[in-house]
């Protein structure tokens, strides 16, 4: 190369390119103060921006997310019909799913399909996902949806499972009476309820919440504080209906004269039930 | 004594200032370069970032490696800092505020800036570290070879004024110049001054020798291009490496009063000292402009005294001024081309400094001696 361009030449050669990087340097330090407005990429003018500063001073500016963004999912719980189809299409298994049979219908959605399953869990953890929107295609009523929302960093891994199960445990176990013992009073007419029906079984929590909980936290913790403490804003209210509640009756269902053979088909198994709603019985008529 | 020891403390902390405004400086600099934003957080435009950053080095632990040689490494970043700030002992501020008037300004400041190569040679070697003792020998090959162009600059300017006095230097490129000043060797701009009577413009051919000059003293800074001591791609962070808390803060504070020193020397030797660049647009005696107060020089066009002061004080204050713009001003332009210009290999920095700079040196000291010679020939 320098035997070729020569020595003289590679001087000026070597000036003018330092000089035309300084002009080029110069030109954007004129511009420093003139820092660039943060527009999306949909926004009039995105393309037409000035030379400045690019920064985005991000707690106080945000680049705008699009409609369609897809980050923190959102799961509207009214609207839940507990299929099972989101968990069973997520590809990394951040949903957990658990429902046991209602007492009738729960009444419906927001789009009119009814509800006959209650739904004491619904645990999303947002640190596995990955944020492919399977889960939300799938979802017949939409009530699983991403959101705009994608800054929501935790200091404690367990915090990113969100909670949108409708039901706080204590809820759930009187829930879960009342329905065997409406369950039992039914077979009572008929035949009388099993012995080993009373006892409440009691649902399965994700694994690695517990232990870390208690070494790390100096309070006492309380069995339904982390549960209402991540989705205050998510969990909403019981859907067991007021007349249901009254009509039950209170005394604990072990009261009752018992028969030694259970019913199999009732007894809420204790990890995930099949979703049993979803072979639709040529009796039952569509709701449409 | 203690006058002394005052001097010093006041030249220490106007230093350390200009160290923490040169920091926040590089950083803006280099942000707006590269179309960030730079410090914004602490203080009003983070202006206070650079002292929290101080603050903080501080307040560190200073951690010492257990391998590394006890006295060398606790010296080095002494070393380093005393030999830069000694050097500005012999800088003319203003007219009459000068340190040390020495006869042997130039070569004083040259010659005790170079120990500066020992600090950094002990760093290197007492950290007991690869990667700093690569530093400190690239470092000291490299301040070595860039010495011998920078000085021959300098003797370029020096042949040509007959002193290295640095005072002299700068009274002789103004209105206070003593002999008559020619621009261009021919027109008498004596009462004109300003800009007219730098030394880049009395004797064209210094402004290859000022080029020169700049891109040694980068390179004696270890200022990019020539980073190579401290390349971080390289060698982490080179000779300073091993350093925490205080101690690089002082190596850091050496590096930007070094930056400083050579950006005002070059000012006092090529363009002017503590002279104002703006002419006088009409000439008249200076027993006449004695007289004059402000307005009437403001009337007379005359801008250069109008800058350069009149009265002892005025002279000093202003004199301050042009020495502190013109060093920014030098300072400015190193981060500039910090920020532009990629680090060069080792092959090319020596290349450059024996086969380009060197040669050119000792030509423009070639064409200051026959200048001088024609000069003497033409105006006895």
């Amino acid at each position: 190369m320098t035997n070729r361009v020569g020595y003289i030449k590679e001087i000026r050669k070597s000036l003018q390119t330092a000089w035309k990087g300084l002009t080029l340097t110069w030109s954007h330090f004129r511009r420093g103060k003139h820092k660039q407005q943060v527009l999306g990429i949909d926004q009039p003018g995105y393309f037409e921006q000035a030379a400045g500063p690019v920064t985005v001073l991000y707690p106080a500016e945000k680049v705008p997310v699009p409609d369609n963004g897809r980050y923190r999912l959102h799961m509207e719980t009214d609207d839940c019909i507990g299929c099972d189809k989101c968990a069973r299409i997520c590809p990394v298994d951040c949903i957990t799913i658990e429902t046991f049979k209602a007492d009738g219908d729960l009444g419906k959605t927001s789009d009119g399909t009814v509800k006959r399953l209650h739904l004491p869990v619904f645990d999303i953890d947002m640190a596995k996902c990955m944020y492919c929107g399977l889960c939300t295609t799938v979802c017949p009523t939409e009530c699983l949806t991403m959101t705009k929302v994608y800054d929501f960093s935790e200091y404690d891994r367990d915090n990113f499972v969100y909670h949108f199960g409708a039901y706080s445990p204590e809820e759930e176990v009187r829930i879960r009476a009342e329905v065997d013992l409406a369950k039992n009073l039914k077979t009572a007419q008929t035949e009388p309820a099993p012995e080993a029906e009373p006892e409440v079984p009691v649902r399965r929590r994700p694994v690695m919440r517990k232990p870390a909980e208690e070494e790390t936290s100096a309070v006492p913790p309380t069995p339904e504080s982390d549960a209402l403490e991540k989705p205050k804003t998510f969990r909403p209210r019981p859907l067991m209906k007021q007349t249901q509640a009254s009509e039950s009756p209170s005394e604990p269902p072990s009261l009752q004269e018992s028969k030694p053979e259970p019913p199999v088909e009732d007894k809420p198994a204790t990890p995930r039930p099949r979703p049993v709603f979803k072979r639709p019985t040529p009796d039952s008529t569509p709701e449409s | 004594m203690l006058p002394e020891i005052i001097h010093i403390a006041i030249a220490l902390g106007a230093v350390a200032l200009y160290a923490l405004g040169a920091v926040y400086a590089e950083r803006k600099v280099s942000a707006y370069i590269q179309d960030r934003v730079g410090p914004l957080e602490v203080g009003p435009r983070g202006l206070l970032q650079t002292l929290a950053d101080i603050v903080k080095l501080v307040l560190k632990e200073d951690i010492q490696p257990t391998a590394a040689d006890k006295w060398l490494f606790r010296l080095a970043p002494v070393v380093i800092f005393v030999s830069v700030f000694a050097g500005y002992a012999a800088l003319p501020v203003g007219p009459g505020a000068v340190g040390a008037a020495l006869n042997v300004g130039l070569l004083f400041v040259m010659a005790i800036v170079s120990i500066d190569v020992i600090g950094l040679l002990m760093a290197g070697w007492g950290s007991n570290n690869k990667y700093a003792y690569l530093g400190s020998l690239r470092s000291v090959s490299q301040i070595i070879s860039y010495e011998i162009p920078a000085a021959i600059a300098l003797m370029a300017a020096v042949l040509m004024f007959g002193t290295l006095n640095l005072h002299d230097l700068s009274i002789q490129q103004g209105l206070h110049a003593e002999s008559p000043v020619y621009f261009l060797g021919v027109w008498d701009v004596s009462q004109i001054g300003g800009i007219l009577s730098w030394a880049i413009f009395r004797y064209p051919h210094l402004i290859l020798a000022y080029l020169i000059y700049f891109i040694a003293s980068l390179a004696e800074c270890n200022r990019a291009p020539f980073d190579l001591p401290e390349a971080e791609s390289e060698l982490v962070s080179g000779f300073h490496v091993e350093y925490s808390g205080f101690r690089f803060a002082v190596v850091f504070l050496a590096e930007y009063a070094n930056m400083f020193l050579v950006g005002v020397i070059a000012s006092v030797v090529f363009l002017g000292g503590w002279n104002s660049p703006l002419p006088n647009l009409v000439a008249i005696e200076p027993a006449q402009v004695q007289s004059m107060g402000f307005w009437d020089l403001l009337k007379n066009l005359q801008f250069g005294y109008l800058t350069t002061g009149i009265t002892e004080v005025s002279m000093a204050i202003w004199g301050a001024f042009w020495v502190l713009l013109k060093g920014f001003g030098a300072v400015f332009v190193q981060m500039w081309i910090r920020w532009t210009v990629p680090r060069v290999r080792v092959d090319q920095l020596l290349k450059l400094s024996w086969k380009k700079l060197t040669p050119a040196a000792f030509l423009l000291l070639l064409v200051s001696a026959i200048w001088k010679l024609a000069e003497v020939y033409a105006h006895t």
